[in-house]
């Protein structure tokens, strides 16, 4: 059958995402789905413009691609220029440093996704009146809620402030280290408020755990489907966010590979370009792009790693590992469960650096033999992210390979809207039901198109089906 | 009486200005005792409800939908703002400027390592809106009102100015909030 006979559903999420993201869906002449796309609609050729750039300005360049997550940017690029300048074994108070500002951003973010942007669809309902559904909404009616994510965000930014000198776009990390420490007074400041952003993640876990088990029917199906999943993992098999070796795991939890140096990436990950979406398709290579792709990012982690090394979020593992028999959970809401855990870890991760003495040492940068190419990879809030570069004799770039963390979970999202659209859409009429549950499913996900395109969580939706004559049989709008 | 509207726009940025926007904290919610939010991502309104008072433009335009959102924006608003260095100069994504597309997708998708593409496809779609051939800083657009400086602008500096624009007062920020970074 050629796709002429086939109808056509563009779903164009039009403000939160200004276009660019859209979805279409194809439906059959029996007006089953056939296919369902989300498509990338912007492009920015990053790889190509860093070229001829000194390769030091490149940690606070190339997080300019996204300024919800700069800090995961800045830190791949500034490992990779460790290497580049032969010091990769920085110091303790370095790689402490960078790591208290890797847990602030990924606690800022994961807040801001859950907090401001994810939180009406589980506090009021998938069906609720869109013109509540954002932070103000939240705030009229849980106010201390919405207080608890706002000030929560602002500790997560204030750390990343302390640490990289900016709230965005910082300039903490430089090749071979950093180039400030952290204060007492600065030390101080967080310690004072560290036990309380504790016991509000404990809460945040709590929402996402009883939202998931009240609508457990709901929940185990919607949007889900068994993959594949990778992430960085530390050589003891804990969850390590900043650094470790890759492993991937198939969807029964048996190991793909495990503890890869990832210098090596391109002998296990490849990606497919494909015409209608910006953003490339990543898979594993010895499985091939039907089956070979995987998701990345909360789940994924707390999926792949054996044990999490802080006594909070390790009980909330093993609690959520126990609903699947310490089997992979491939549920796409649980995306937000997970979320949360990490929130919580973070946060225990913050106090336990803020006590260590090390963030007030001295020795900040170190250098050694001048390498010219370099492979860095880290555990982004939404996922693993790579960074590959090349550097000539005269310090310029002359290769950059980016894999950002939404492009790896591409596959998924898209397999996560068909989903969505196999089982909601019916005949010939797009339902408010249909259009809610699509966002929703993409949202789990997290997806900063912004490192792709530019996106955050919610986006109302113009739905136009359109018959294979090019008539428009139905068009809905979701304000 | 019915509080002014405010509409926010991402282009050819990386959101890292809404997230600066967002760094005023707390004092979001004094703001919405000052302001209406329309048009905006942080918040589920597509489409403008009405004539706004202020609107907030991040990134710069890089594809003809990037143009369409601008113009709509300069029709919607009776003051529009340039926030952070996309809008104001292009910026970041305006390094793509001495170089040709053609440059930049070669390199994206069929040079690039860990490409993967036997058919050398690239991505031309019809659901793709089209590339301009440069990016352009929004005041060779439409006319812009004011340009608030930065990468991005500190959550400081976006609060003095709504504020002042809010309360009908004049808009004089210090040096310490329009220097660029």
């Amino acid at each position: 059958m050629s796709d002429n006979n086939l109808k056509r559903v563009v779903i164009e999420p039009v403000t939160r995402v200004e276009g660019h993201g859209k979805v279409t869906v194809l439906l059959d002449e029996n007006n089953k789905v056939k296919q369902a796309r989300l498509h990338i609609v912007e492009f920015r050729g990053f790889e190509r413009f860093i070229q001829g750039r000194p390769f030091w300005e490149v940690p606070v360049l190339v997080q300019r691609l996204c300024g919800i997550c700069p800090v995961s940017h800045h830190l791949a690029a500034a490992k990779a220029m460790d290497i580049i300048v032969g010091g990769e074994n920085i110091t303790p108070t370095a790689e402490k440093m960078r790591r208290l500002m890797h847990y602030g951003q990924t606690f800022q973010s994961h807040v801001l996704h859950f907090f401001h942007l994810s939180s009406p669809d589980l506090l009021f309902g998938f069906d609720a009146d869109p013109a509540i559904r954002n932070i103000i909404g939240v705030a009229a009616k849980y106010p201390d809620l919405a207080v608890q994510g706002v000030m929560m965000r602002k500790f997560g930014q204030e750390i990343i402030k302390a640490t990289a000198g900016k709230k965005i776009h910082g300039t903490g990390a430089i090749p071979g280290g950093v180039n400030k420490n952290l204060s007492i007074e600065e030390r101080d400041f967080f310690l004072k408020d560290i036990d309380k952003m504790i016991e509000w993640s404990i809460g945040a876990v709590k929402i996402a755990k009883d939202y998931t088990m009240e609508n457990f029917d709901m929940v185990k199906t919607f949007g889900s489907f068994e993959s594949n999943h990778l992430s960085l993992i530390r050589e003891d098999g804990a969850m390590d966010l900043y650094h470790g070796g890759l492993r991937a795991i198939d969807a029964q939890g048996k190991n793909i590979f495990d503890h890869v140096d990832y210098k090596n990436y391109q002998d296990y990950i490849t990606e497919e370009v494909r015409s209608w979406s910006y953003m490339k398709f990543p898979f594993i290579k010895s499985i091939g792009t039907e089956n070979g792709w995987y998701r990345v990012g909360p789940l994924a982690r707390i999926n792949t790693c054996d044990f999490i090394d802080t006594p909070l979020a390790e009980k909330e593992r093993k609690e959520f590992m126990a609903l699947t028999d310490g089997k992979p959970n491939n549920i796409t809401l649980a995306y937000h469960w997970t979320r949360m855990i990490e929130v919580l870890h973070s946060a225990e991760k913050m106090k336990e650096l803020l006590n260590d003495p090390d963030l007030q040492g001295k020795d900040l940068v170190v250098t050694g033999e001048r390498r010219g190419e370099a492979v860095a990879l880290i555990e982004a809030p939404r996922g693993t992210l790579f960074h590959h570069y090349k550097v000539d004799e005269n310090d310029q770039v002359t290769m950059a390979n980016l894999i950002v963390s939404t492009t790896n979970n591409n596959v998924p999202m898209n397999t996560a809207v068909t989903k969505v659209a196999v089982d909601y859409l019916s005949g010939v009429e797009i339902t408010e039901g249909l259009l809610n549950r699509i966002e929703v499913a993409i949202r789990a996900y997290d997806p900063c198109l912004s490192c792709a395109t530019h996106a955050m969580g919610k986006m109302p939706l113009v739905v136009t089906l359109v018959d294979h004559n090019g008539t428009v049989i139905d068009k809905k709008t979701k304000e | 009486m019915e509080k002014p509207k405010l509409a926010t726009t991402s282009l050819a940025g990386c959101f890292g200005c809404h997230m600066s926007f967002l760094d005023i904290d707390e004092r979001i919610l004094k703001l919405v005792e000052l302001v209406q939010f329309d048009k905006s991502p942080i918040d589920d309104i597509k489409e403008f409800t009405g004539q706004c008072l202020v609107g907030l433009v991040e990134g710069g335009c890089a594809n003809e939908e990037n143009v369409h959102v601008l113009q709509k924006f300069r029709k919607n608003c009776d003051i529009l703002i340039s926030v952070g260095d996309c809008a104001i100069n292009g910026g970041i994504p305006a390094m793509r400027n001495d170089l040709s597309i053609k440059e930049c997708f070669e390199e994206a998708y069929l040079n690039g390592p860990s490409v993967y593409n036997p058919s050398g496809v690239l991505p031309d779609d019809k659901e793709l809106p089209l590339l301009l051939d440069k990016v352009y800083p929004c005041h060779e657009v439409v006319k812009i009102d004011y340009h608030l400086p930065g990468c991005p602008p500190s959550a400081d500096t976006l609060w003095e100015a709504l504020v002042a624009l809010l309360t009908n007062k004049p808009l004089e920020l210090p040096y310490e909030l329009i220097k660029y970074d």
